[in-house]
């Protein structure tokens, strides 16, 4: 191998300079001459028909181009989802509004204000319909969302194990024979995962132009996946998918919301084409809040059933699962995702049953985590229940019902999925054998000593990610929606150019993640030419081969081990041009010092530039060798990756107030092998850091009338500084077997571990009361709610 | 109306509709788009900037208001390509991801440290308390500015964290 492994080593990241100096481009810093501005005209009611849309007024306000309504856009279609179930949105309300915020009309004007003005302008009368908000009353049907559909209820999941009816009935049947028994315990409780808006800082922005020469949109969008974003363009307009250009540039975060197509970003596209002028539209944050997707939204029971002394028989999980009135890209297979994990790391039986159910509010889809964080939620806590009811340590309770590490490989989870590897008994006894663990405990027995409430959490994950498996094109996931038939497969191109400086080109679209620097570590192991002379380049259509985008932690594992492949093919080419330079065998070359040698004799040498320049120059190149040095590679993952980890915090809870604080948080992650140590360690304090935002502050809160009641940043309440501690993390290392670089990913981990760390902390230390459950977020009042009833209780 | 001030040391002079914000000033007039909008409602601070040396968020302000002052926004931090101490703790302490909330970040951790320059982890806390991060759990970005910090007193920054990471194989 190369004498420069830069794998596993720290980086500074290559994005940085250009971020902290404030010279990154994001989208809405991006200026095209000529632009003209987009405001819209939002419906104000969840339910209702449109009687009348008077833009008369607004197209003669100063600076208008045009008023659009959906009679001006209908050929256009609805927007395309994945899984095409429910009602699709329609790019502008279509007779029917059906969510608070709902886009009714656009306004192009010459400014921002002037557009924002103009739409004051534009009249609509609504004949209000009965809104159904509440998930349990959408359930039922007693009120339609949309008339023409069957049910509410748009699709079920269920699994144990899924797609598999025998099994099904023979793990209901286990499950219910186990609750029977005499001898076992039964705990059930009924919990909240509630909504949240995923709240990237930066807001969704959108510039479109259309060169009628070219025959090609320009778009610049802050998406995380540019490639579907170009082709459902493209298949809107009926053009092929390489005449749409769409640059992602900097994203200012995504967490799952930016992973979609927006009527937005459709819609840009074809007043440009009409009016002949670049078009932008940058949302507000109120606009944020009430239309970009909004994630989780769970109301669901879970039961487990065990012995006395902490053997699991069953588990079961049945959820109403929201997805609001549109379905949108991923909207109902998030669901889905949560079945994958349904099971968690356990080995007990397991029935799931997940409604998706349509309501009169804004559309759900993936938010950090998707689905995942839901269910192990779930798990997690009612596992925490019973070990609490039967008197048993939590740890040992999850230790022991753990797959054990032996049965890998191999495995296949109880609710039917397999899995790469695992060894969750080391994982969670790294933490609990830890002094800081047991710090903690003490800590918390200290201040029970006190009189103070105080309380250890502990919980542990599995997540599935680094989609793949390619296979999942054959359930329908396979992008054609958007005219792109292409698998959860990986892309990467590796280019050594003439000065051997490199190149590589790669179809994600990350927001932040640091794929610059991971990507260059990737293919300056392969090739020993040091980071600095390797420029990644990313989220650009028209540079790039097909690329799946950004998101579910797949990047390295998918998109890394294609750049990884890829690059052995430029190694592999070198090494051919270098034997010929050197007159040696090419089984002889091996590189490093900035070039080839021949084993054994590293005198007789070659530097990387003697060999660009000879692949530029193939006059020089011996017959039948081909001139050039880059290549290409697709990789096709076996399987998704299964990471896994544990958490525990600290938390005291003030008894007077309320009040929570995390006083401490620890957690001991194995994503499998590690590029950069540093950037994986942030993407779990940032994912921590959402998780405990769900535990403790976040909720979209709507109305009986379907009115978002927290559209603003001061209303919806994000954690600052002062709101989470550091956190402490360790790690385990089991690698993937399902691609070369053993890696498995880490975007989401945070997120899926926290929530239920927290709340099992904060019942924890209200257990003395009684408390059994509190639901999120825990918020002051309704901590503090909680202890007044328990003290009521009594 | 016209307005002069100072932005990044050079003085500017413009004609502005007197309901302009002063980051939309800064952005559309001046094109420094290294200061951010994250909500235009005084929350996430990513507009974050310093007014005549103290830290504030150019959307609560209009540019008019600015008339006469002394801007310094992260484009204006760096000197004679020398980054400032607190760029260099963002870069070395892995204190950005998406870098949208980071110029705002910068220029609140800049305010912090002129005033105490030699804050506890709970002082770095309270500072950049009105600016908001959904990347990085704020974590790094106390490291950061720990490391800004030291730096700024002669000091050695402390170690970066990954140098103790406990990895168990
Ligand atoms: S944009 Fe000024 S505080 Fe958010
Ligand atoms: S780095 Fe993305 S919001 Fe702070």
């Amino acid at each position: 191998m190369s004498t420069t492994s830069v794998l596993g080593g720290v980086v500074r990241r290559k994005e940085d300079p250009a971020l902290i100096r404030g010279t990154g481009l994001y989208t809405d810093d991006v200026k095209k001459a000529a632009t003209v501005h987009v405001a819209f005209v939002r419906s104000p009611l969840a339910h209702a028909r449109i009687t009348r849309i008077d833009t008369e007024a607004a197209r003669n306000a100063p600076g208008v181009l045009a008023v659009y309504t959906i009679d001006d856009v209908r050929h256009l279609g609805p927007l395309p989802a994945q899984v095409p179930v429910g009602k699709l949105r329609p790019l502008l309300a279509d007779g029917v509004v059906n969510h608070v915020g709902e886009a009714v009309a656009m306004v192009v004007a010459e400014t921002r204000a002037q557009a924002v003005d103009a739409a004051d302008l534009v009249e609509v009368d609504y004949d209000p319909l009965p809104a159904v908000v509440d998930l349990k009353q959408a359930a039922s049907d007693q009120i339609k969302v949309h008339e023409d559909l069957e049910s509410n209820v748009i699709l079920t999941w269920e699994a144990g194990p899924w797609g598999n009816e025998e099994g099904i009935a023979e793990t209901k049947a286990k499950i219910a024979e186990a609750k029977g028994r005499g001898d076992t315990v039964t705990v059930s409780l009924e919990m909240r995962n509630q909504r949240l808006l995923p709240t990237a800082i930066e807001p969704r922005s959108v510039v479109a132009e259309w060169n009628p020469g070219y025959e090609r949109f320009d778009v610049v969008s802050a998406t995380q996946i540019p490639h579907a974003l170009a082709g459902a363009i493209a298949k809107t307009f009926g053009l092929a998918s390489n005449a749409v250009h769409v640059l992602a540039p900097e994203v200012g975060g995504g967490f799952g919301c930016k992973l979609n197509i927006y009527a937005d970003e459709i819609l840009v596209c074809f007043a440009a084409r009409e009016l002949g002028r670049p078009v932008k539209y940058t949302e507000t944050r109120r606009e944020s809040a009430n239309n970009t997707i909004q994630g989780r939204g769970w109301i669901g029971t879970a039961t487990l059933v065990g012995t006395q002394d902490g053997e699991i028989l069953g588990y079961e999980l049945e959820a109403l699962c929201d997805m609001g009135a549109y379905s949108q890209n991923f909207t109902a297979a998030i669901p889905f995702l949560g079945v994958f994990v349904g099971s968690g790391q356990y080995r007990f039986p397991t029935y799931m049953k997940l409604d998706c159910v349509a309501t009169h509010t804004q559309t759900t889809d993936a938010y950090r985590g998707a689905g995942r964080p839901e269910a192990i939620y779930y798990l997690e806590r009612i596992i925490d229940a019973y070990a609490r009811k039967i008197g048993k340590d939590p740890a040992e309770v999850r230790m022991k019902n753990f797959i054990p590490a032996e049965d890998f490989p191999g495995v296949v989870s109880p609710v039917g999925f397999a899995m790469d590897t695992g060894d969750y008994a080391k994982n969670l006894r790294a933490l609990i054998e830890s002094d800081a663990y047991r710090q903690l405990v003490a800590e918390r027995d200290r201040l029970r000593s006190e009189g103070r409430l105080a309380g250890v959490g502990i919980a542990t994950y599995v997540e599935v990610c680094g989609f793949g498996p390619s296979g999942l094109a054959d359930l329908g996931f396979s992008w054609s929606a958007y005219g792109l038939p292409s698998s959860f497969n990986g892309s990467g191109l590796v280019r050594v150019n003439p000065d051997s400086s490199v190149t590589v080109i790669i179809g994600t679209g990350p927001s932040g993640q640091g794929h610059q620097t991971t990507w260059a570590q990737i293919v300056s192991d392969q090739l020993g030419i040091p980071i600095d002379r390797i420029r990644v380049i990313h989220g650009d259509t028209a540079e790039s081969p097909m690329g799946i985008g950004t998101f579910g932690s797949r990047s390295a594992a998918v998109d890394g081990s294609a750049t990884y492949l890829a690059a052995q093919k430029v190694r592999a080419k070198a090494a051919r041009l270098a034997a010929h330079l050197l007159e040696a065998a090419e089984e002889d070359i091996e590189f490093g010092d900035g070039g080839a040698y021949v084993a054994g004799s590293p005198d007789k040498r070659v530097t990387w530039e003697e060999i660009a320049t000879v692949a530029y120059q193939p006059h020089r190149l011996p017959e039948g060798v081909e001139g050039g040095l880059e290549a290409h590679a697709i990789f096709s993952p076996a399987n998704a990756t299964w990471p896994f980890g544990s958490h525990a915090c600290l938390v005291e809870v003030d008894e007077e107030t309320g009040d929570v604080r995390i006083l401490r948080y620890l957690t001991v992650d194995d994503c499998g092998n590690v590029i950069n140590p540093m950037i994986v360690a942030g993407q779990i304090h940032g994912g921590i850091a959402q998780g405990v935002g769900q535990a403790m502050f976040e909720e979209a809160v709507y109305d009986a009338e379907g009115n978002l009641l927290t559209p603003s940043l001061l209303d919806y309440i994000l954690p600052t500084a002062v709101d989470l501690p550091s956190f402490e993390l360790k790690r385990t290392v089991t690698p993937s077997d399902v691609n070369p670089l053993g890696v498995k990913g880490i975007g989401e981990a945070g997120t899926i571990g926290s929530a239920q760390t927290v709340v099992n902390a904060v019942v924890d230390a209200l257990s003395p009361l009684g408390v059994e459950h509190v639901d999120m977020p825990l918020r002051p009042k309704r901590v503090w709610q909680a202890i007044q009833d328990a003290k009521g209780g009594n | 109306m016209q307005v002069s001030m100072t932005v990044n040391r050079r003085a500017v002079t413009a004609d502005v509709e007197p309901r302009m914000l002063l980051v939309h000033f800064l952005r559309e007039e001046l094109g420094l788009t290294g200061t951010h909008i994250g909500c235009e409602t005084s929350y996430c601070g990513a507009c974050t900037v310093l007014v005549d040396g103290r830290t504030t968020k150019s959307c609560t302000m209009l540019a008019v208001q600015a008339d006469g002052a002394e801007i310094l926004t992260v484009e204006g931090l760096a000197q004679d390509g020398q980054l400032h101490p607190v760029q260099e703790g963002f870069w070395e302490r892995h204190g950005l991801q998406c870098g949208y909330c980071t110029p705002g970040m910068i220029m609140s951790a800049v305010g912090l440290l002129q005033e105490n320059a030699n804050p506890t982890e709970d002082e770095i806390r309270h500072g950049i308390e009105g600016n908001l991060c959904r990347c990085t759990g704020y974590h790094n970005i106390v490291r950061a500015i720990e490391y800004a910090a030291a730096k700024m007193r002669g000091e050695e920054p402390p170690p970066p964290e990954w140098e103790h990471e406990e990895v168990i194989a």
